[in-house]
């Protein structure tokens, strides 16, 4: 029943922004991306029941999760999305689709608020789905070192932890340029030697 | 970033336009690339109804939209999004392209396009 044409033709391709709320998830998709950010909504109706733990909530039968995203024509036949997670991380139902096929995620730290973050590298972690850490300078101001960062976040020496500005464009290219060398490295390094 | 966690009714009658159903005719993903066919282009107000005519028209003329936009632009949950455009595919009305996978590490397609997102990365 697919009608879906195969290859050589037009293909997309996402990279996943995480990290806590107010983090400039946001920002730091807006500042790349070539529309205005977007808002999609996601609902889980009562058929989803059990996947969440909407049950403690007596009579609710509906959730809804909004996700923001932007989009990088990368070619003529290749655009890439940029996809924010949930503000809230209890809602994995929606974190399963948004991993799903990705490049890999951003996981963006304020280094003030550093548990934020616990969440959505355990995940990351859980699914095998690379991710690098950005640690987000407000105002220009850097509260620890991404060796402290590192240590404190218990992460993998191979895991790049970089810093940015998420309002600057061209930092924010940086970091996406990051996380794909970092994958790409791994792959071919995977590709040559499988575990 | 908004938190809209609440639901609102705005947001639950639009399964009304998909009959009810949550399940769609093909599984698409959020970032899947949509176009109209020359059958879209050229089908009136037909059984669809206007939320067929409005996709058809914004992917038409070479602007692919991925689901995740139809969803954002036309203000529908994504399940509901998904219902329609799996319906119109299998009218033929619109062409879905997919994600290249990435799953095998030792495919070349996958590397590939690695490759070309980091190289447009740094054009940008």
């Amino acid at each position: 029943m697919s009608r879906r044409p195969t290859a050589g033709r037009v293909t997309s391709a996402k990279i996943v922004i995480a990290g806590g709320f107010g983090v400039g998830k946001t920002t730091l998709v807006g500042s790349v991306s070539e529309i205005t950010p977007l808002t999609t909504e996601a609902i889980m109706t009562s058929a989803g029941v059990g996947v969440d733990d909407n049950r403690q909530v007596p009579g609710k039968t509906t959730t809804t999760v909004a996700m923001d995203f932007g989009r990088i024509s990368i070619d003529r036949d290749l655009i890439l999305y940029l996809f924010g997670t949930p503000g809230r991380t209890r809602f994995w139902f929606m974190w399963d689709e948004l991993v799903r096929g990705a490049i890999g995620a951003v996981v963006m730290v304020d280094t003030r608020r550093l548990a934020d973050c616990f969440a959505a590298i355990d995940f990351f972690e859980h699914r095998r789905l690379p991710y690098l850490v950005a640690i987000n300078c407000f105002d220009g101001m850097q509260y620890h070192n991404a060796q402290d960062v590192r240590d404190a976040l218990a992460i993998s020496s191979d895991v790049p932890v970089v810093s940015c500005d998420a309002r600057n464009r061209e930092s924010t290219k940086n970091v996406l340029i990051s996380l794909v060398e970092y994958v790409l490295t791994m792959r071919r390094s995977r590709a040559v030697a499988p575990a | 970033m908004p938190e809209r966690d609440e639901p609102t009714g705005a947001l639950v009658r639009p399964y009304a336009v998909t009959r009810g159903r949550t399940r769609p005719k093909l599984e698409i993903a959020l970032e899947a690339l949509v176009e109209t066919t020359v059958r879209g282009r050229s089908t009136g107000p037909g059984r669809g109804g206007s939320e067929h005519q409005y996709i058809a028209a914004m992917c038409d003329g070479g602007r692919v939209q991925s689901l995740a936009e139809i969803a954002a632009r036309m203000q529908l949950p994504l399940g509901v999004a998904r219902v329609i455009v799996a319906d119109m595919a299998h009218d033929g009305l619109v062409a879905v392209y997919e994600p290249t996978s990435l799953d095998d590490e030792t495919d070349a397609v996958g590397t590939e396009l690695l490759e070309r997102v980091l190289s447009g990365l740094r054009r940008l």
